[in-house]
């Protein structure tokens, strides 16, 4: 065999080529397969039935919808429920992770006990177990439509959901937008303004509450109330989200509890000690010195959990929360028959919503990282 | 290395046009009117067993017993076609299928035919690849409602809200009822069933959508059936049949003939008991459906006790629906499933 051939960086070369080709050659293969197999069957790629009439109704969501709409804006209404739940879930998952790792730590027998069964416990059940359990719970707990629980009679909470007045105009909506808009740039350009000497969280909570009370006198609120079989009017929150969010929630946030412990416990037992030495609380400690550097080891696994929640708001189909796949793989692909381009537009949406969080994930990465060593 | 890289290239592209080469004879093949039976009934005879797709559980169609014994009206049309066809009913391998994905089973080629309560309709006929054979259910979309609600008819529904399984036309029709009738009913959807009925006994709907044949069924499976009624009213035709590929007219012939066979005999008064005896009738029509006269059974490629043999496993349609159906089962009047000469829309083309 020529020397050359040997050399390693060649043989690896080599190799990659091959993998690639191979790769390659396997998709030119599926596409030919699936084109040959249409055109047997009289059918081709065609994307036009995007623009269609979609005809049917999606009980929750947060854009503008009815019948009227095309396929194509369904999608776009079903990603922002899958986005919607996904961001509450994210929220959720990561608080309530925290709270178990720090109770395991706590050194308290109680509270690293009861930590430690809950993570047993919901770990090692299915997921979608979980979800359908805590819907029908969520369900049998509530009263039923005409023994609502009110609050000062605006507000109802019933096995339909949970109904609140809902504000409007646009006097509200420019004062609560600025507010946002500012408190946003406020929190990112802190330290850039040279302020820091007030802290940034005593300022900025309390000017979105006043912007937002404020806003609220402004605003014309419209109430909900009982007609016929139903609640109208009002903003609705409903059943089927409380159950999506409770469920992947509470399951993803023990693998979450996990990483953070994990991450806590690989901080050098140094770094603690040394805080103590200097006199601060064990509270200050642990929110100042351990957990900025636990950050530093947690942000990959914790892109992974995050990743897989976004995932897992599919299973949302189970429960009717009308997300991607069921409106748009269930619904969608059985009244327009376009299997082939509907699951590739699905798994197109879950790759790119899933690309840009791990892209952002990775950029707090590097921030943390270059701030470090 | 170039040789292995020359290699792997020449092993793709003879790979390639070797897949090519079978698929244009293949299609070759397909263009011609295959000699009877046709490739579906070749395939199923070398295989020893029919492939067929039925529901995943929906009582009076296809559901288990508490032996696991598959029962209903799509199954004894399964049994019935096994026997015209390999001469032994019981030599079938069941798929249940869930809504969503029937079709694309069915286009994959894992099953032989689609014996599951869908809906003959004209996307499913021009953009799937199917075929749609026959009507052997004649339904529409009823609702299933708590009686305490006081609801007689389906506009009284305005502003309620109904669970319902996913990938049916059940939401479309809803949105094609609220449109014509301006009752707006809110539609609930679920992957299956059984999350849906325990969501609406939980009271998060005020009921269940589906067609007629199963909701009866639906019913019989609730906590307290009494409290539940089927309104009369339908807000859709529903009419449910057999689906098969498209690209084999010889087995399109085999089943659709199998379900005229299965509803002359009932106009003819062929019954599972008596289909022996009716060889020696003087009617030349129950005849030619017992295969005493006029090879009929040859011309669509198999022998003529094909439709004897498929009577004699679970009787004439009447019967079938009888048995499921009937005051000892769901108690479903026939209605539209009756035959045309005693009010219902069967009318089947004469065997001559």
């Amino acid at each position: 065999m020529n020397a050359r051939l040997k050399a390693p960086d060649w043989r690896a070369v080599g190799w990659q080529g091959a993998v690639v080709l191979a790769t390659a050659a396997l998709f030119a293969w599926f596409a030919h397969n699936l084109s040959v197999n249409l055109a047997a069957r009289g059918m081709e790629i065609d994307f036009g039935f995007l623009a269609r009439r979609a005809g049917f109704d999606i009980p929750f969501r947060l854009v503008d919808w009815d019948g009227s709409y095309s396929y194509g804006w369904a999608l776009y209404v079903s990603g922002v429920n899958t986005l919607f739940a996904s961001a509450l879930i994210i929220v959720l998952a990561s608080a309530l992770g925290l709270l178990l790792a720090l109770m395991r730590l706590s050194g308290n027998p109680l509270a690293a006990g009861t930590s430690r069964s809950i993570v047993e416990v919901v770990r090692n059940t299915p997921q979608l177990v979980q979800i359908v359990f805590f819907y029908i719970a969520v369900l049998q707990v509530l009263p039923p439509m005409r023994q609502s629980i009110t609050w000062f009679g605006t507000m109802f909470l019933n096995v339909r959901g949970l109904y609140l007045p809902s504000p409007s105009g646009t006097l509200y909506d420019a004062i609560l937008g600025s507010t946002v808009v500012l408190v946003v740039l406020g929190a990112l350009f802190w330290r850039r303004l040279g302020w820091q000497q007030v802290p940034r969280l005593v300022v900025l909570p309390p000017l979105l509450v006043l912007g937002a009370v404020v806003a609220g006198f402004t605003a014309a609120w419209d109430y909900p109330s009982l007609k016929g079989f139903n609640f109208t009017g009002g903003l609705r929150v409903p059943p089927e989200l409380l159950a999506l969010v409770l469920g992947i929630g509470i399951y993803t946030s023990v693998f979450i509890a996990e990483n953070i412990r994990a991450a806590i416990e690989g901080i050098h037992s140094g770094q603690a000690e040394a805080a103590r030495s200097l006199g601060l609380t064990s509270n200050q400690s642990m929110f100042l010195v351990i957990l900025p550097q636990a950050l530093r080891i947690l942000i990959p696994p914790l892109t992974s959990q995050y990743l897989n929640i976004i995932k897992s708001t599919t299973l949302g189909a189970a429960i009717a929360y009308p997300e991607v796949l069921q409106i748009f793989a269930r619904t969608v692909l059985n009244q327009s028959g376009r299997a082939v381009e509907v699951m590739t537009l699905v798994l197109g949406v879950f790759l790119v919503v899933n690309l840009l969080t791990s892209a952002a994930m990775n950029y707090w990465n590097r921030r943390l990282a270059l701030q470090g060593r | 290395m170039p040789g292995m890289m020359e290699l792997l290239r020449r092993g793709t592209v003879s790979a390639l046009a070797a897949g090519v080469v079978a698929l244009l004879a293949n299609g070759i093949a397909h263009a011609q009117l295959a000699p009877p039976p046709g490739p579906t009934v070749e395939a199923i005879k070398k295989r020893g067993t029919l492939n067929c797709g039925i529901d995943t559980g929906v009582p009076g169609f296809a559901a288990q017993d508490s032996t696991g014994r598959w029962k209903g009206i799509d199954i004894d049309y399964c049994r019935a076609l096994a026997a015209a066809v390999l001469g032994d009913p019981e030599k079938i391998k069941y798929t249940p299928t869930t809504a969503a994905a029937r079709f694309t089973i069915l286009q994959s080629g894992e099953i032989d035919v689609l014996i599951r309560d869908s809906t003959l309709t004209f996307t499913r006929s021009t953009s799937l690849g199917l075929d749609q054979v026959a009507v052997n259910f004649y339904a529409g979309q009823g609702f299933l409602v708590k009686k305490s609600l006081g609801v007689a008819k389906a506009a009284d529904l305005k502003g309620a809200t109904m669970c319902m399984v996913t990938g049916a036309t059940l939401e479309l029709n809803i949105a094609d009822f609220a449109r014509s009738s301006g009752a707006k009913i809110e539609s609930l959807l679920f992957d299956k069933a059984e999350e849906a009925v325990a969501a609406m006994e939980a009271g998060r709907c005020d009921g269940y959508t589906d067609d007629t044949g199963s909701l009866a069924g639906m019913r019989s499976t609730l906590k307290v059936p009494n409290d539940w009624m089927v309104l009369p009213e339908v807000i859709s035709k529903e009419p449910l049949g057999i689906h098969i590929r498209s690209g084999d007219p010889r087995w399109q012939k085999i089943v659709f003939w199998l379900d005229t066979a299965l509803k002359s005999a009932e106009e003819f008064g062929v019954t599972k008991a008596n289909a022996d005896q009716m060889k020696t009738s003087k009617d030349p029509f129950v005849l030619r459906l017992v295969g005493v006269e006029g090879d009929f059974g040859k011309m669509l490629g198999l022998d003529n006790e094909w439709s004897l043999r498929a009577i004699k496993v679970a009787g004439n349609y009447g019967e079938m629906y009888e048995t499921h159906f009937g005051p000892k089962a769901l108690d479903l009047p026939r209605g539209l499933n009756n035959l045309y000469n005693k009010g219902g829309l069967h009318y089947t083309l004469p065997l001559r």
